[in-house]
């Protein structure tokens, strides 16, 4: 099910923005999709007779003893006992080797957004991020940049859920429905929301936004603003005016200078890159 | 005696606790105003100059002011 609703919304998207995402595609060749594992990894543990070793290292910082400075922390681990993600290791490390390792994970299938965070340089989530099985390289793990840190993997995003409160995402009507039922809206106004209403606000995109990391303050960054679009876009919001109003300043939308950072970053393949620049097209004209 | 930003930030902190504390009702008064010095004395042998640990403290005293200064907060013991 997960298999063909990753790969599904991946035709969807890739056949409606073409130019941008095409350049993005390529470089995240580590990271996949959540995918039904096939034969191979079964094989892998039946014939596994000497272990495939594997060292993570990952950051660590205790807020019990703040004058200890953060550090990295390296466990070995065998990938033949071990699940195929991030996210895999992660929980056999806490399970087995370090139960005073803290990170934030729930779904285990890239659905909640929990497990966000900085593995090999890139931000993503520790659930849909193979170990790369061929090269023995160790991994280095990070919390998301840019963040105030919790304790080891987990980030503070007050912030960021501050600002989504801020765009207020949710349907703003005055006037009822005209049959007294449901709001009801077109297969075409629907289509709009497609690429849009998938993004679960991990937080991977703002993070990556240089331009967030130095204004997080006042600009929105890219996955609220991602949200805020999907309001404007929405056929049955009547608010369209005021949501728009609210972005007109040099903060909280135009600091966005076409990055594609987050872009690039999106663990769910969307583009919030695109949908800035539709609300820029919409603002101009 | 001049004091660094870092410095003034925690006093203001402080201050800011203190000034919470005389909204509580009057019988816990007390209780909420030792809180607030035990919490500070806690960190008291921080090195002045170890930055990050100070912002954290500061954050993090932040939070706890936010979270008592809530008029559902009666009493703290």
């Amino acid at each position: 099910m997960a298999s063909l609703r990753s790969s599904a919304s991946l035709l969807l998207s890739a056949a409606s923005r073409p130019a941008l995402r095409a350049a993005a595609v390529a470089p995240a060749a580590v990271r996949g999709m959540a995918q039904v594992t096939d034969g191979q990894q079964q094989n892998q543990m039946a014939s596994g007779d000497q272990a495939k070793l594997k060292t993570f290292q990952i950051y660590r910082w205790n807020p019990d003893t703040p004058t200890e400075k953060p550090r990295m922390q390296s466990y070995t681990l065998d990938l033949n006992k071990t699940g195929p993600m991030v996210l895999d290791a992660l929980i056999r490390i806490k399970n087995e080797l370090d139960p005073t390792l803290t990170f934030r994970r729930s779904c285990r299938e890239g659905i909640c957004g929990s497990c966000a965070m900085n593995i090999n340089g890139t931000n993503t989530l520790a659930c849909l991020c193979r170990i790369p099985a061929e090269d023995m390289a160790e991994m280095k793990i990070y919390p998301l940049p840019h963040t105030y840190v919790v304790k080891d993997l987990v980030p503070d995003l007050t912030q960021f859920y501050k600002q989504y409160k801020s765009i207020k995402p949710y349907l703003q009507r005055d006037t009822p429905a005209p049959d007294g039922r449901e709001y009801r809206q077109t297969k075409a106004d629907r289509k709009k929301l497609d690429g849009l209403y998938e993004c679960i606000l991990c937080a991977c995109c703002s993070t990556s936004c240089p331009s967030y990391w130095w204004n997080s303050e006042e600009y929105l960054g890219p996955a609220i603003l991602l949200q805020s679009y999907r309001w404007l876009a929405d056929s049955r919001d009547e608010k369209t005016a005021e949501r728009r109003d609210a972005l007109n300043n040099s903060m909280s939308l135009y600091r966005c200078h076409t990055i594609l950072n987050c872009t690039r970053t999106c663990p769910k393949g969307l583009n919030p890159g695109l949908a800035i620049a539709q609300i820029k097209k919409e603002m101009a004209f | 005696m001049r004091l660094s930003g870092l410095q003034r930030d925690v006093l203001a902190l402080y201050r800011q606790c203190l000034r919470e504390c005389r909204k509580k009702p009057e019988a816990s008064r007390d209780n909420f105003r030792v809180f607030a010095r035990t919490e500070f004395e806690k960190n008291i042998k921080v090195d002045k100059r170890d930055f990050g640990a100070i912002e954290f403290l500061l954050r993090k005293g932040r939070r706890q002011l936010d979270m008592y200064a809530s008029p559902g907060v009666k009493d703290i013991r």
